[in-house]
């Protein structure tokens, strides 16, 4: 159920700008990845390659290569389509489908697939519920408005949504930015389950948070305004945060700038 | 807007449904100059007072242009009724036709200018909706590029096409160059021309209203592109997309210039749409109109006045109720 990323010299553009360059690394299996870094150096944007959401904005795309196992991701005939249907995506404000149901929203990925069968879909949805620490909270309401939930709540259906596909990897795209402490902290009980069965990659602006959930850390910066994002340096969180290799690593983590 | 941030004020942990009652009863309910009046007079004397001032003007001003904007519509539906309700509670009204019913005679029936119009309406509907609906979706979901800016722009000319235009047009095709002779149908095909842009338009701004995080929500699911459109972005907008049919609809139905040049009136029931006169309600309130001196036919024409109005307000509702049902659930 999980799957490793090995990504080599990975250069990213919108239209003539080069968003990010030359990054080269491995995200773990059965791992948390988090990526750090200040604003607009490109984490999120290297993220989304990952499974090719890069590509629905208009003159987006990649050079290099990412392997995800023994999969091209980028091979001419890899449909990105199904790169998603094994690369999940959570994203930083909790956007469940508005006209559907909690039960609407975690079966939509299998139902706008094709899978029609009732008994498969109770099943999968109840799991995937459970699966996302939402189950004792919804299973009474599993008809009403999945908009009606509270914010943590709606992120944690959204990420039963992105697990009822099941998928091998998953993304999130600083999952917890918009909710209070305490949902956070239901977020991140969550990732530290989910991650026994899918490789996890998080961006998050809080350190602290990419300390407490993640076991690898990759911190990208900026060269200079204007210039492209690069992967400064990834290795174990324990190292990143106390021992780091580069400099410029260390004056994040420490605060002395961004 | 004001007071209701003010009544939030002294407690921050009003619940939401209480803060949320608290700005609609701010917004509606609040007689005007009533709250600020006390807000002018405990800031009398102080720089603020000509804020208050301005205020007031404001209000004023804005309240006449309500007025002005407002009397002419009452007083149509006003006169309309008063002269025309007489005629929808005669017997005959709503099940004869104006067969054998001279000018000088008194009522007879509109049901055959009833059917006809929905027919004709109808059938304008089922071709335009699609074609509007598709082009806007290709406008917002795929177009990119010259051919859609070349697409928008061209119904943007469309949209300002005179309808007595679009009906010689159809003229010159329909019944110039391919011979087919005058019909319902053929005005149809002149209302659908007038309704496409309707339709794009509105499709188009309730489309762009779906946020972007539920496509790309969908997408991160590996739901393919097209699926996407059919069951999130157009099941999103559905209510806004009914609403716009709607006033497409009703922007058709009282369209008279293309009946004129397309389909001439008859008194008799038709439901042949592709041969013969066609009735319709504009055309029968012309034909009364040409004796307007008879007090039997100016009644028949507020009658059918009337009868035209409550189509298109009848449509109306019933696009509400559509609406309503699919509105997004919160």
């Amino acid at each position: 159920m999980a799957k490793r990323i090995d990504v080599s010299d990975l250069n990213v553009y919108y239209g003539g700008f080069k968003a990010v360059e030359g990054v080269s690394m491995t995200v773990e299996p059965r791992s948390v990845t988090a990526f750090i870094g200040p604003s607009g150096c490109g984490k999120s944007t290297f993220l989304r390659t990952l499974n090719r959401m890069h590509e629905v904005i208009p003159g987006g795309r990649v050079e290099g290569k990412v392997m995800l196992d023994d999969q091209d991701l980028y091979a001419a005939s890899m449909d990105p389509v199904t790169v998603r249907r094994t690369v999940g995506m959570v994203f930083q404000r909790p956007n469940p489908f508005p006209t559907m149901s909690i039960y609407d929203n975690v079966a939509a990925g299998l139902r706008l697939n094709g899978v029609k069968n009732k008994k498969t879909l109770d099943g999968i949805v109840e799991q995937s519920l459970k699966g996302a620490n939402l189950w004792t909270e919804v299973k009474d309401r599993l008809s009403k408005p999945g908009a009606g939930l509270s914010g943590g709540q709606q992120q944690r259906l959204c990420i039963a949504r992105a697990i009822a596909v099941q998928p091998q990897v998953l993304l999130m795209d600083e999952p917890c930015s918009a909710l209070d402490p305490i949902s956070t902290l239901a977020i991140e009980d969550l990732i530290n389950e989910l991650k026994n069965d899918f490789t996890i990659v998080i961006v998050t602006h809080n350190m602290q948070q990419a300390a407490r959930v993640s076991d690898r850390t990759a911190f990208f910066n900026l060269k200079a305004t204007g210039e492209p994002g690069r992967l400064v340096e990834v290795d174990d969180t324990t190292r990143i945060f106390n021992n780091p290799t580069e400099q410029a690593t260390e004056d994040y983590i420490s605060g002395r700038f961004g | 807007m004001s007071t209701a941030t003010d009544r939030r004020l002294p407690d921050d942990r009003v619940p939401d449904d209480q803060v949320a009652s608290g700005d609609t009863s701010g917004d509606t309910s609040t007689p005007p100059g009533g709250r600020s009046g006390r807000d002018a007079l405990s800031e009398m004397g102080n720089p603020h007072r000509a804020r208050a001032v301005k205020d007031v003007v404001a209000r004023v001003v804005m309240w006449a242009a309500f007025f002005l904007a407002v009397v002419p519509l009452v007083w149509i539906l006003g006169t309309v009724i008063g002269k025309g309700f007489h005629m929808l509670t005669t017997s005959t009204w709503w099940t004869g036709n104006q067969r054998n019913v001279n000018s000088d005679d008194f009522g007879g029936g509109a049901r055959h200018a009833i059917e006809g119009t929905l027919q004709m309406v109808g059938i304008t509907a089922l071709i335009a909706v699609p074609i509007g609906i598709l082009t806007a979706v290709y406008l917002v979901e795929y177009g990119r590029g010259h051919l859609a800016r070349v697409i928008s722009f061209t119904v943007d000319i469309l949209s300002g096409v005179p309808s007595i235009v679009a009906a010689l047009f159809i003229y010159a095709i329909w019944v110039t160059a391919f011979g087919f002779s005058r019909s319902g149908f053929a005005a149809a095909l002149a209302l659908v021309l007038l309704m496409i842009p309707v339709i794009v338009r509105s499709t188009e701004e309730m489309l762009k209203l779906v946020p972007n995080e539920l496509r790309e929500a969908s997408y991160a699911l590996g739901v393919p592109k097209w699926a996407t459109v059919v069951k999130i972005v157009l099941r999103t907008a559905f209510s806004g997309i009914v609403t716009g049919v709607l006033l497409g609809i009703a922007r058709v139905m009282g369209e008279t210039a293309p009946l004129l040049i397309l389909a001439p009136y008859t008194k008799n029931f038709q439901r042949d749409l592709f041969n013969g006169n066609f009735p319709t309600l504009p055309m029968m309130i012309n034909q009364d109109r040409g004796d307007f001196a008879l007090a039997t036919a100016a009644e028949r024409m507020w009658g059918a006045a009337l009868t035209l109005i409550l189509l298109v307000l009848l449509l109306n509702v019933i696009g509400r109720v559509i609406a309503h049902f699919g509105a997004v659930k919160k």
